[in-house]
C-alpha cells in the first residue's frame, strides 16, 4: 500500500470492535436501515413532486403553534427536508456502523520546503535575474513598475461616473415659501384647527408627488418629510428661530422628520412629555425644547421649519429648513 | 494495477481521463488520506455546506428576482398589497413568495442558509481560536477565515437589503447615515455607490451584482485556498493516546469520510430545508415596501449585525465641528467604522500577538485544551463578553418592551457594562481554567471518584478513587507539552555592561508571564509514576484494613 500508514499503531487504543463487527444479525439490523433511510428518501422526493404538482401557493394550512402557514411551503419544504436528511443519516450511519472503525496513523510531512529545494529554486532565480538582468538594468525595472502602476489608474477613473458630485444638494429640500403642508397619510392641507393639543401628524410639502414621478426615485421623500406637534405655548421651553419672531404657530411646532443620527424617519411620540423616540437607535429630542437631544447617540436637534398659514388659512412653510436635515456629513460644518 | 484492471472498475470514461491527466496519481494519495475525528471539526463543514446551499437556492431566486428600483403597482397574489406603488425589486419578491411553487422555500432555504452560514463561520473560528489551531503553520487559514467572517457579513447584509421592504431599506439608509460620516470622502464616496442622493434608483441594480457576483467570487476563491490548505497541511487534532505533533489519527477519507462528510452535507441540506419548512423568517409582506418617510418600532437587523447595531445604540452623542465648516461625527464613525476596523484587524493579526508574546516559533498540530491555555482562554471569552454585550444593547428596545424597562436605562446599563464586564470574565475564565488544571492534576495523581463509599469499622467514611484510562491520561498529560514562560532578562551583563534589547526582551518576558506565567505546576515523572501504584495500593489498604477489622469483629470472643 502506498499510504503512509505508521508503525506505532500499538500506540493507540486497543479497538474495541462494536456489535455488528461481532454479530452477523446486527450488522445485518444496521444494512436494512440504512437501506431503509435511503428508500424513505427516494419516498420522500416522490412526495414532494407530488406536492408540487397538487398543492396551490394560494392554500393555507392552519397547525397548531404556528398559524395559518403556506400548504405549498409546508408539504414542498419538508418532504425535501425528509429527502435530504434520510440520505445524510443513511450514509453516516452506514458509516458508523458497518464501515471500518479501526482508527488509521498518517505521518505528518514538514509543511515547509527542505534546503535543497531552497537552494535549487534560488539557483533558477539567480538564472533567470541573471538572463534578463532586471536588476543590472534598473532603468528597465523600474519604467516598468512606473508602467505596471499607473495601468491601475483608469480602473478607478471609469468609476467616476458613479454619481454626481454632492454640490449642495444635501442642504436643501424641496421647501419653498407658502408651500403647504399636507398630511403624508392623506396628502390633504392641514388647518391650525385640525390639529389638537398634544396631536402629531407626519406631513409632507404639496406637491412631493409630482417631484417623485417626475425624478424617479424616493429621494425627495427621504429629505423633506416633517412632524407637526401642537402643545400648550406655554409648555414650549423654545425655539429654533430667532426670539422675537418664533417659527412656530399658535403653538404649531414643524421639525424634520429625519433623524440626524443615521437618517431614520423618526415616529414614536410620547404625548405626555413631548418627547419623539427614534425607532432605530432611540434618540430622544425634547420637541417643547428646540428639539434639543436629550438621550442617545444623535448629536443634533431635529432641524425646525418656520412655518404660518397662508390667506385660507392652510399651514404653509415660511421657506426651506436654515441646515441640512439628515445624518451630518463632512461638509455639513 | 494493470491498466485493463482499472478499466474494468472504473469504466472506460476514468481510463480515458487517466490517460490525460494522472488521476490515479492523486487518488493513490489521497483516497486514503486520514481526518482525525471531533465533533467540533464538523462547524467549518455546517460553513462550507451551508454556503453550496446558498448557491443552489440564490441561483433559483435569480430567474425571478428583478433588481431594479423602477416603481410598479402591485397586481398578484398577496391581496393586501394589491394597488401600492412598489420597486420591481419588492414586486418581483413577492411574486417569488406567493406565485411561484417552491419560490418561499428556496426564499426561506436562502435567508435561513444564510443565518446559518455566518452562525457556523463564528463558532467555527471560536473552536479554532480556543484551541489554538490558529498557531504556526495554519496562520494563514486563519487570516482567511477572518476574510471570510467579514466578507460573509457584507454578503448577508446585501442580501438583507436586496428585497427593498422596509427594514431593508431602513437598512440603506442607516448604511448611508454611516458612509457620510466618514471623514473627508464620505459624502462623495455616499453619491457614488447611490448614484447621488440616497435612495436614488441605481443602488439595487448595483447591490445586487455585488451581491450574486462580486462577493461570493471571492468567497468562493478564499474557500477553495482555505481548503487547500488544511488538506495540505493536514488536520489538526486533539491530544490523546498515540496522537503526536508528528502525525495524524482518524479515519481515511474513503470510504468513512465520504460518507460522513457528504452524507453530513445532504443533513445540513435537509435540516435546513425542514426549518424553512415550519419557520416563516423574513416575512418582506408584512413590513410592505421601503419608503423612507416610514417605520415601525421594534425593526432588528438579522442577528449578525446586531452587534454593530448595538454599538450604534451605546455610542453617546459626540460631533465635532471645525471651524464651523467641517463636521466630524464620532458617534457614528466610532461605532460603525473604527470599532469594527479594530475588531477585525487585532483578530486577524491575533496569531502573531500571541506568538511575539509568548516567543513561541514552534510548530503546532495538536489542539490546546482551552484549560491548558488559560490567558489565550480567557482573552477571548473577554472578546466574546464584550461582542455579547453590544449585540444584547442592539435589541435594548425589545429588553425594553418585553420586560416593561426603560431603554434608556438599559443603554446606561451596557456603556458601563462593556468596560466592566469583560475585564471580570478575563479573571473568572482564567480562574475556571486553573481549577479545571487542578481537578485534572488531583485525577492524575489521585484517580477519579468511583461513587462507591465506604465505612470503615471504625466509623470512617471513604470514597473509593479508581485510576483513570490510559486514554484519559495521555489527554491530561499533554499539558506537560505547553510552554513556559520566558526568564526575565538581565538588565546588565557580567561586566555590569547594559544588554542591548532590554526593553524589548524584558516586556516580551513580562508578556510571556502574563501568558504562561501562572499555571499550576506540571506533575513529575516520580509524582505521576507514584500515582500510577499509589492509587490501588491506597484501595488494597484500605480493603485489607476492612477485611482485618471486619474479621475481628466476627473472631469468636474470648
Amino acid at each position: 500500500m502506498s499510504i503512509e500508514h505508521s508503525s506505532h499503531s500499538e500506540d493507540l487504543p486497543p479497538h474495541v470492535p462494536r456489535r455488528a463487527d461481532t454479530d452477523p444479525r446486527a450488522a445485518k439490523r444496521a444494512e436494512r436501515q440504512v437501506g431503509l433511510l435511503f428508500i424513505a428518501s427516494s419516498l420522500a422526493t416522490v412526495g414532494f413532486i407530488v406536492a408540487f404538482v397538487f398543492i396551490s401557493t394560494e392554500d393555507l394550512l392552519d397547525l397548531p403553534f404556528f398559524g395559518n402557514v403556506s400548504a405549498s411551503n409546508f408539504a414542498l419544504g419538508l418532504f425535501m427536508g425528509v429527502a435530504l436528511f434520510a440520505i445524510g443519516a443513511g450514509a453516516i450511519h452506514w458509516a458508523k456502523k458497518l464501515m471500518s472503525d479501526v482508527e488509521v496513523i498518517n505521518e505528518r510531512h514538514p509543511e515547509g520546503s527542505d534546503d535543497e529545494s531552497r537552494a535549487a529554486a534560488l539557483a533558477e532565480y539567480e538564472r533567470g535575474r541573471d538572463e534578463s538582468g532586471f536588476t543590472r538594468r534598473p532603468f528597465i525595472r523600474n519604467s516598468l513598475l512606473l508602467s505596471l502602476a499607473l495601468a491601475g489608474i483608469p480602473a478607478v477613473v471609469l468609476l467616476r461616473d458613479l454619481g454626481p458630485l454632492p454640490g449642495t444638494v444635501l442642504r436643501h429640500t424641496m421647501w419653498t415659501e407658502d408651500m403647504r403642508i399636507l398630511t403624508a397619510e392623506t396628502l390633504q392641507p392641514i388647518r391650525p384647527g385640525d390639529l389638537e393639543i398634544g396631536t402629531l401628524v407626519s406631513g409632507v410639502p404639496e406637491g412631493i408627488d409630482l417631484v417623485l414621478e417626475e425624478e424617479g426615485n424616493l429621494n425627495e421623500l427621504a429629505k423633506s418629510p416633517v412632524i407637526l406637534v401642537r402643545m400648550d405655548p406655554t409648555d414650549i421651553k423654545a425655539e429654533q428661530g430667532p426670539a422675537d419672531d418664533p417659527w412656530g404657530y399658535q403653538g404649531i411646532l414643524c421639525f424634520s422628520k429625519i433623524c440626524t443620527h443615521v437618517g431614520c424617519p423618526i415616529s414614536l411620540y410620547e404625548q405626555q412629555t413631548h418627547h419623539l423616540l427614534c425607532p432605530c437607535h432611540q434618540s430622544t429630542f425634547d420637541l417643547t425644547d428646540a428639539a434639543n437631544v436629550i438621550f442617545g447617540p444623535a448629536a443634533r436637534a431635529l432641524p425646525q421649519l418656520a412655518i404660518s398659514v397662508d390667506t385660507d388659512g392652510y399651514l404653509v412653510a415660511r421657506g426651506d429648513f436654515t441646515q441640512p436635515v439628515g445624518p451630518s456629513f463632512w461638509e455639513r460644518g | 494495477m494493470t491498466t485493463s484492471q482499472i478499466e474494468q472498475v472504473g469504466g472506460k470514461g476514468y481510463k480515458w481521463v487517466d490517460d490525460r491527466v494522472p488521476a490515479s496519481t492523486f487518488l493513490k494519495r489521497n483516497l486514503g488520506k486520514v481526518f482525525p475525528d471531533h465533533w467540533s471539526f464538523m462547524l467549518g463543514e455546517i460553513a462550507l455546506y451551508s454556503f453550496i446551499i446558498l448557491l443552489l437556492s440564490g441561483t433559483f431566486l435569480s430567474l425571478w428576482f428583478k433588481p431594479s428600483m423602477i416603481e410598479v403597482v402591485y397586481d398578484g397574489s398577496y391581496i393586501p398589497l394589491n394597488g401600492v406603488k412598489m420597486s420591481e425589486a419588492y414586486a418581483s419578491t413577492l411574486d417569488i413568495s406567493f406565485d411561484i411553487r417552491g419560490g418561499l422555500l428556496m426564499r426561506q432555504i436562502h435567508h435561513w442558509g444564510a443565518l446559518f452560514f455566518v452562525a457556523a463561520i463564528s463558532v467555527h473560528l471560536l473552536r479554532v481560536f480556543f484551541t489554538g489551531a490558529f498557531r504556526k503553520p495554519r496562520e494563514i487559514n486563519w487570516v482567511i477565515g477572518v476574510g471570510l467572517l467579514t466578507l460573509a457579513l457584507l454578503e448577508g447584509f446585501a442580501g438583507y437589503s436586496l428585497p427593498d421592504d422596509l427594514l431593508s431599506g431602513t437598512g440603506l439608509r442607516i448604511a448611508e447615515g454611516i458612509t457620510l460620516a466618514i471623514p473627508l470622502v464620505g459624502t462623495y464616496l455616499s453619491f457614488f455607490i447611490f448614484g447621488g442622493q440616497f435612495p436614488g434608483s441605481d443602488f439595487i441594480p448595483r447591490l445586487y451584482t455585488v451581491h450574486v457576483l462580486l462577493v461570493p467570487g471571492v468567497i468562493l476563491a478564499l474557500i477553495t485556498v482555505h481548503l487547500m490548505l488544511v488538506w495540505y497541511q493536514k488536520h489538526t487534532q486533539f491530544p490523546g493516546p498515540g496522537r503526536t505533533e508528528k502525525n495524524v489519527v482518524g479515519y481515511p477519507l474513503f470510504p468513512v469520510y465520504t460518507a460522513k462528510a457528504g452524507g453530513f452535507f445532504f443533513v445540513v441540506f435537509g435540516l435546513t430545508a425542514a426549518i424553512s419548512a415550519v419557520f416563516q423568517i423574513n416575512p418582506i409582506w408584512v413590513y410592505g415596501p421601503y419608503v423612507p418617510d416610514q417605520l415601525t418600532a421594534g425593526s432588528q437587523p438579522d442577528w449578525y449585525i446586531g452587534w454593530l447595531e448595538g454599538a450604534l445604540r451605546m455610542m453617546p452623542n459626540i460631533e465635532i465641528n471645525f471651524f464651523s465648516s467641517y463636521t466630524l461625527s464620532v458617534n457614528v464613525l466610532v461605532p460603525a467604522a473604527i470599532l469594527p476596523g479594530l475588531i477585525f484587524t487585532v483578530m486577524a493579526l491575533y496569531p502573531w500577538i500571541e506568538q511575539w508574546a509568548t516567543g513561541d516559533k514552534k510548530v503546532h498540530h495538536l489542539l490546546d485544551r482551552p484549560r491548558n491555555a488559560p490567558t489565550r482562554t480567557a482573552l477571548g471569552a473577554m472578546a466574546l463578553s464584550f461582542y455579547v454585550m453590544l449585540w444584547i444593547e442592539g435589541g435594548n428596545d425589545l429588553i425594553a418592551s418585553t420586560f416593561s424597562m426603560n431603554v434608556y436605562t438599559i443603554t446606561w446599563f451596557f456603556r458601563i457594562a462593556i468596560f466592566v464586564v469583560p475585564p471580570l470574565v478575563f479573571v473568572a475564565t482564567r480562574r475556571i481554567c486553573l481549577a479545571l488544571q487542578r481537578r485534572d492534576r488531583d485525577k492524575l495523581l489521585h484517580g477519579y471518584e468511583t461513587g462507591i463509599v465506604k465505612r470503615l469499622p471504625s466509623g470512617e467514611y471513604y470514597e473509593q478513587h479508581a485510576p483513570i484510562s490510559d486514554s484519559e491520561r495521555a489527554v491530561i498529560l499533554d499539558r506537560n507539552r505547553m510552554p513556559e514562560a520566558l526568564p526575565m532578562p538581565e538588565k546588565t551583563d557580567a561586566n555590569g555592561v547594559k544588554q542591548p534589547g532590554y526593553w524589548h526582551k524584558s516586556l516580551q518576558a513580562r508578556l510571556s508571564r502574563f501568558f504562561y506565567g501562572e499555571q499550576l505546576p506540571r506533575p513529575t515523572p516520580e509524582e505521576i509514576e507514584a500515582a500510577g501504584h499509589h492509587e490501588t495500593e491506597l484501595t488494597d489498604e484500605r480493603d485489607h484494613e476492612i477485611s482485618d477489622s471486619r474479621a475481628e469483629a466476627l473472631a469468636p470472643r474470648e
